[in-house]
C-alpha cells in the first residue's frame, strides 16, 4: 500500500473541509473495497478521511412509511434492523446477503454507493426502490445518481450522509452468485412502488440499470409470467471468464422472474 | 506522518505510533506479537485473519489499525479463560477435530463465535452459509460444522 495521511474528523463540516483541501483525498467508509484496492495499489489517495467518527452518519430511522439509513450504517446493522425488516424486508434481506459476515460487519451503505462497483448489491436496491441519496450538499434521486462503472453523480468533496428508501407495496432481490467469489453475476431488484413497478439489475452491465420493458409488463400484471418473455439484449453487458454477455442477459430474465415470484 | 493508535486488545490497553497504512493484522502480529491471528490470502477472502472488533467478527487484514483506534479488539489468544480453560468453541473444535492443518482455525473459531452469537441455534445449512467468509484449503469443513453445532449447544 502506498503512503497516505489519515484523518478522522468528528464533524461532517471538518470531513468536507479535509476532502476539499486535498484533491487526491478519499473518504473512508468501512473500507471493505477501498482498503483492498489500496493494498493492490489500484488506488492511491493522498489522504484518507475516515468518516467513522461522525455520529450523525450512523443510524436507521423509520420515515413516513419508509426508512432513512445513515451512510455509515454497517450492512449487518441494516440486515438486523427491526425498522428495515418491517418497512422493507427485501432491503434487510439484501443487506444480509452482501459479501460475507465479516464484510457486513465493516462495510457501509454510503461506501458501497460511492464506490458503485458494477456487481454491488446496494445500488440495485437504491435504484429499484427509487430511493434518494442525501449528501452534505443536496438530495440526489436514484435515477440520477449512478453514472456507470465506479462513477456516480457525487462531486469532489461531496459526502453521502444518508439514503431515504420509500417503502414499496412489495419487493424482492434475487441474485445469481459467482460460485467462487460469491459476487452477483446478475442480481435483480424488483419493486412494486407507488410510482409503478421498478426493475433494477446489477452485475450484468457496467453499472446498475433499469429494464423499462419489464416494468411495463409488470404494470399490466405483477406476476412472474409477465417478465418471463422479456429478453434483455446482450450488447454492452459484461463478458468475462465467469460468464458471457449472452449468459448474463439470459440470467437477467431468470432472476427477474424469481424476484417477482419472491415478492409475491 | 505516523499516527497514534490506542485500543484494548484481549482486555489490555495498548498504544503505539504506526504508519497510517499499517493494517490491523500487521499491528496485532508484528507490533503486539500476537501471532495467533493468521494472514492467509491477504486479500480479504479467506478469513484466517478474523478478530473481534467491538464484539463483531472482522477481517483484520482489510482494516487499518487506525480504524480500530479506541476499539475493543479480541484475538484468538483472548477467548480462553485466564486459567487456561478453552472457550466452548475452541473445546468443540478440539473434541470434533475441526481442523486439519490448523492454519484457518483461528479465523474459523472467531467467525464461528460471531455466527453463534447472531444465530444462537444454527442449522447445518446456516452454519455452512454463515461460514462463507472463511476458507479451509484442506477442505475440512465437515468436522468444523460438527464442532460449531456442538459449541452452539454448549454456549446456550
Amino acid at each position: 500500500m502506498y503512503q497516505f495521511n489519515y484523518h478522522k474528523p468528528a464533524s461532517l463540516a471538518d470531513a468536507a473541509a479535509a476532502l476539499a483541501k486535498n484533491p487526491d483525498a478519499k473518504a473512508l467508509g468501512g473500507g471493505q473495497s477501498l482498503i483492498a484496492s489500496m493494498k493492490l495499489r489500484l488506488s492511491q489517495p493522498s489522504d484518507l478521511v475516515d468518516l467513522s467518527g461522525i455520529a450523525e452518519l450512523r443510524g436507521i430511522k423509520a420515515d413516513g412509511g419508509g426508512v432513512t439509513i445513515g451512510a455509515m450504517t454497517r450492512h449487518a446493522e441494516v440486515a438486523a434492523s427491526a425498522e428495515v425488516k418491517k418497512a422493507i424486508p427485501a432491503l434487510a434481506a439484501l443487506a444480509a446477503g452482501i459479501g460475507d459476515r465479516m464484510v457486513r460487519n465493516m462495510g457501509t451503505l454510503g461506501g458501497s454507493l460511492a464506490n458503485n462497483d458494477p456487481a454491488a448489491d446496494y445500488p440495485a436496491a437504491v435504484l429499484g426502490l427509487g430511493a434518494t441519496v442525501n449528501t452534505n450538499k443536496r438530495k440526489i434521486p436514484a435515477d440520477q445518481f449512478f453514472k456507470g462503472m465506479y462513477e456516480t453523480a457525487l462531486e469532489a468533496g461531496e459526502i453521502i450522509t444518508s439514503v431515504t428508501f420509500p417503502a414499496p407495496k412489495k419487493a424482492a432481490y434475487v441474485k445469481f452468485r459467482n460460485p467462487a467469489s460469491r459476487y452477483a453475476l446478475v442480481g435483480v431488484f424488483v419493486a412494486d412502488t407507488a410510482g409503478g413497478p421498478r426493475v433494477a439489475v446489477t452485475g450484468a452491465g457496467p453499472g446498475v440499470f433499469r429494464v423499462p420493458e419489464m416494468e411495463k409488463a409488470l404494470a399490466a400484471k405483477f406476476s412472474p409470467e409477465s417478465v418471463a418473455g422479456v429478453k434483455v439484449k446482450a450488447d454492452g453487458l459484461n463478458s468475462d471468464l465467469h460468464a458471457s454477455a449472452e449468459y448474463r442477459a439470459h440470467l437477467v430474465t431468470v432472476m427477474a422472474k424469481r424476484a417477482v415470484a419472491a415478492a409475491g | 506522518m505516523p499516527v497514534k493508535v490506542s485500543m484494548t486488545v484481549n482486555g489490555k490497553p495498548v498504544t503505539a505510533e504506526v504508519e497510517p497504512r499499517t493494517l490491523l493484522a500487521t499491528f496485532i502480529r508484528e507490533t503486539l506479537r500476537l501471532t495467533g491471528t493468521h494472514v492467509g490470502c491477504d486479500t480479504a477472502q479467506c478469513g484466517a485473519c478474523t478478530v473481534h472488533l467491538n464484539g463483531r467478527a472482522v477481517k483484520s487484514c482489510n482494516i487499518l489499525a487506525s480504524q480500530a483506534d479506541g476499539a475493543d479488539v479480541v484475538t484468538i489468544e483472548g477467548i480462553a479463560r485466564a486459567d487456561g480453560t478453552l472457550h466452548p468453541m475452541q473445546e468443540a473444535f478440539r473434541q470434533h477435530h475441526g481442523l486439519q492443518c490448523g492454519f484457518c482455525t483461528p479465523g474459523m473459531v472467531m467467525s464461528a463465535i460471531d455466527l453463534v452469537k447472531t444465530t444462537p441455534n444454527p442449522t447445518e445449512q446456516q452454519i455452512r452459509e454463515g461460514l462463507d467468509g472463511n476458507l479451509c484449503r484442506c477442505t475440512g469443513y465437515h468436522n468444523i460444522v460438527k464442532a460449531i453445532q456442538a459449541a452452539s449447544a454448549a454456549m446456550r
